[in-house]
């Protein structure tokens, strides 16, 4: 089963996104942060994570670039969740090693559509 | 797929809650010290920022697009102040605290269902004023993505060279899962360019070096191309050219193979599922639903944090209860005398679990009183500009817990109570300055526990109140007779009695007690108690006394003729028997019991609640000396029988409220036994003496 690692310190959208991947079938893990999330991945693997860029203790930059130098998550796809008002956060997050990015807000169908384009 | 997004409501509404509060704590932090651009001053800003993107993103998400439209115009401004490039002053300020007021608002009418008043405009137009003259750029690339891929009905070939950096991989961007998104979209074919591939003793695994040539034929536009490689545009070179440009020399070809190309591109749209097309048209039919939806969704049901720790001893002592439940089943299967022992001891086991376990449960519903502190600095600071005076608040204790029905009661009170110490309290700073006093008055607020009581004190260093002046006014309001001796704390006292407190009795004269009976009789519906000290010249302490929880109560429970009785074990100062007491008789019938040259009248419950009993019997048993609200009463009861912990039921949601009767809880035997109210009984007693004396007289 394609396992997902969905990072976002509010509760409502974790909920959502988390609800969602697993009613499409995936297999989900959810943190509130990238400390959190952090932790969790030096412990497993993931075929994808999705993070939000504004968090408390760890945003989502720094999570990216401290995936990227897990050897398992070398070329893992991590998709950030951006507003459309940060065109500089998606150029931070390509640096960081970023796949990709979902553009807030998307509705249940937008989230699957963009993940569907990086695993499965 | 069908998800039901009003599901994640009730969650977004307590987390955009959370985030206006700590918008409303750090906005107020970063007015404290202000004073120059500190690293810590950044962080608050973040802070505040995160928890304003937050709300921003989920109401978005959810549907709610004006709290959307009002966070974006407040996220922009703070990202200036995050980059600096914004200076933060006492109008931001304010403009942000006015925002935070205006969201909670909008956030209340939504949560109830209601539409949103356009009140916000106002405010979205002032930020977008003051953006405006910061910088032109306020309007950043929203709106980019509406030029979406609009199916065009004519199939036109596209040549496509990519050529990805050498890390592309690293990014986790796969060529071919664009080539496969690309082949949704129609007729697509690959040539793969092998030439810059080294040869294999210098091959690095992990580098891309392969270029490639696409020809696709679609019904798309450029931009949907596009957009498949928009995750990469920057690191590749990527050129995407229409073939009828690039041979427009062979235009009639094109256009007679025209129409057998579309044909085979519907075919393939039809055949593959999730073709773009398809997704399109789904979108907006999902978007309009749960727009419905969210208008008719009534008041959320309100939902409770709970620390882990706390589920964790929950767990713990079930699993306890499950393991004497077992012992027991087991020694019921073969039950002989010979193990009343073992049969006891696991009953006196069962009782323990289960009484931690009604603990435990009991605690989950105790929140820190932080919750009500938070909503002070706020109005303390409003206040205080408002009123000219220069005030320090601070709060000791928030961490103290108590039950969640008590703090949502506690709240209005205590803010009177702060308010009230603010307004007629602390003095302007002149008056201080006049009277050898520092210029900032403090007002502290603590919690801490005692017993089984939540005690708050509300401390000023104020004026104080004079008794001489209460002493005067409450002669002229006619509540005590001139030349009475009275302590001066119960003097002081009369500032809450409901006859004392109308407004114009005293603003003219300490300024006190505006409302006050009303904050009294709040905190004794909640079975607290309120007194105040104050020193005049010094200042004014009021302590509050809460019960812990409104749901249980430790009870004496006491006997009546045939009826059994709860008392509040905290209202009870002693028991006596009857037969040893002093009773005498005063004003015509009425008993009272005399103890240290203090007469307290006696209320024989039987009397009180109509019970038959056996008139012989009335001097024997005993009188349950007990005080509320300061008034002495003796309970006549007949015995004392055990103590106990009782669940109270509302009396009043089930039959109707009782003057005497708290409430009522159901015994271990079953039967349902009234829990007395000491104040409402005894001013139910004393009403009847009045009645009986006026029939004598």
């Amino acid at each position: 089963m394609t396992k997902i690692l969905a990072v976002d310190d509010s509760a409502s959208m974790r909920q959502m996104v988390a609800f969602t991947l697993k009613t499409a079938g995936f297999e989900v893990t959810d943190a509130s942060d990238g400390d959190k999330a952090l932790e969790i991945a030096k412990k497993q693997t993931f075929d994808l994570v999705i993070t939000d860029v504004n968090m408390p203790n760890m945003d989502g930059i720094t999570l990216c670039k401290a995936l990227r130098a897990l050897p398992t998550f070398k070329f893992t796809p991590i998709l950030m969740l951006t507003t459309e008002s940060s065109v500089d956060k998606k150029q931070a997050g390509r640096a960081a090693g970023a796949t990709g990015w979902i553009v807030k807000p998307f509705n249940p169908d937008q989230l699957l559509a963009t993940v569907n384009k990086v695993v499965g | 797929m069908e998800i039901d997004l009003s599901q994640f409501h009730s969650v977004f509404f307590e987390e955009s809650f959370e985030g206006l509060d700590v918008m409303e704590q750090e906005l107020l932090n970063l007015e404290e010290d202000s004073t120059g651009k500190s690293s810590s001053d950044l962080e608050n800003v973040n802070t505040i920022f995160r928890a304003a993107h937050s709300i921003k993103g989920g109401s978005a998400t959810f549907g709610f697009s004006q709290v959307a439209e009002f966070t974006h115009v407040m996220e922009t401004l703070l990202d200036e102040m995050r980059e600096g490039s914004r200076a933060i002053t006492r109008e931001i300020i304010d403009l942000l605290l006015k925002s935070v007021d205006c969201l909670r608002g909008m956030l209340n009418k939504l949560q109830d269902g209601e539409p949103v008043s356009n009140d916000y405009v106002e405010l979205v137009d002032y930020f977008n004023q003051l953006l405006a003259i910061n910088s032109d750029d306020v309007k950043s690339d929203s709106g980019e993505d509406e030029s979406c891929s609009t199916p065009n009905s004519k199939v036109s070939g596209w040549s496509i060279s990519f050529a990805p950096e050498s890390y592309i991989l690293q990014t986790g961007n796969e060529p071919i899962r664009m080539f496969k998104e690309l082949r949704g979209m129609g007729h697509l074919a690959v040539r793969a360019d092998l030439s810059e591939v080294p040869s294999f003793s210098d091959l690095d695994p992990e580098s891309c070096f392969i270029t490639w040539q696409l020809e696709l034929e679609t019904e798309l536009e450029k931009l949907a191309i596009k957009e498949v490689f928009e995750w990469v545009e920057d690191d590749c070179k990527l050129e995407i050219r229409s073939t009828a440009e690039q041979n427009n020399q062979s235009n009639v070809i094109t256009t007679l193979t025209e129409d057998d190309d579309q044909k085979e591109a519907d075919l393939k749209i039809k055949a593959i599922p999730g073709a773009p097309q398809t997704d399109k048209k789904l979108v907006p039919i999902k978007n309009t639903e749960t727009n419905t939806k969210v208008g008719k969704k009534a008041a959320a049901t309100t939902s409770i944090r709970v620390g882990i720790d706390k589920v964790d001893t929950l767990i713990d002592l079930v699993g306890e209860l499950v393991i004497t439940q077992s012992m027991l089943g087991e020694l019921g299967d073969n039950f002989d005398m010979g193990k009343i022992e073992l049969l006891t001891n696991g009953l006196r086991e069962l009782e323990a679990n289960t009484r931690e376990l009604q603990e435990s449960v009991m605690r989950i519903r105790m929140l820190p009183i932080g919750f009500v502190f938070n909503r002070l600095p706020r109005m303390v600071r409003d206040l205080s500009s408002q009123l000219g005076k220069k005030i320090d608040l601070i709060i000791n204790g928030e961490e103290t817990e108590l039950d969640k029905t008590v703090m949502e009661q506690i709240g209005d009170p205590l803010t009177h109570l702060v308010r009230n110490a603010l307004d007629h309290g602390v003095e302007t700073i002149d008056k201080r300055l006049a009277a050898g006093k520092s210029e900032t008055g403090t007002i502290t607020l603590n919690a801490f526990h005692q017993g089984g009581n939540i005690i708050i004190e509300i401390k000023d260093d104020g004026a104080g109140i004079d008794p001489q002046i209460i002493y005067a006014k409450a002669v002229e309001k006619g509540m005590i007779q001139d030349g009475i001796d009275i302590p001066h704390e119960q003097i002081i006292g009369m500032i809450m009695e409901p006859g004392f407190s109308t407004a114009e009795a005293v603003t003219d004269v300490s300024g006190r007690g505006v409302g006050m009976d009303v904050v009294k009789r709040n905190i004794n519906n909640l079975g607290g108690s309120v007194e105040i000290a104050s020193i005049l010249g010094e200042g004014t302490t009021f302590t509050i006394r809460l019960p812990l929880t409104l749901a249980i109560l430790d009870g004496q429970l006491v006997r009546a003729a045939d009826e059994i009785y709860v008392i509040p074990l905290s209202t009870i100062i002693e028991s006596i028997p009857l037969s040893g007491a002093q009773i005498t008789r005063i004003a015509g019938d009425m008993p009272v019991y005399k103890n240290e040259g203090e007469y307290i009248p006696i209320v024989n419950l039987c009397d009180e609640f109509d019970i038959k009993y056996d008139k012989q019997s009335t001097n024997e048993g005993l009188i349950a000396i007990v005080e509320g609200e300061n008034r002495k009463i003796a309970i006549k009861i007949d015995e004392l029988l055990g103590q106990q912990q009782v669940v109270i039921k509302s009396l009043e949601t089930h039959y109707k409220s009782l003057q005497g009767v708290s409430g009522a809880t159901i015994l271990g035997d079953g039967r349902v036994s009234l829990i007395l109210d000491i104040v409402g009984l005894s001013k139910r007693s004393a009403e009847r003496a009045a009645t009986r004396r006026n029939q004598v007289a």
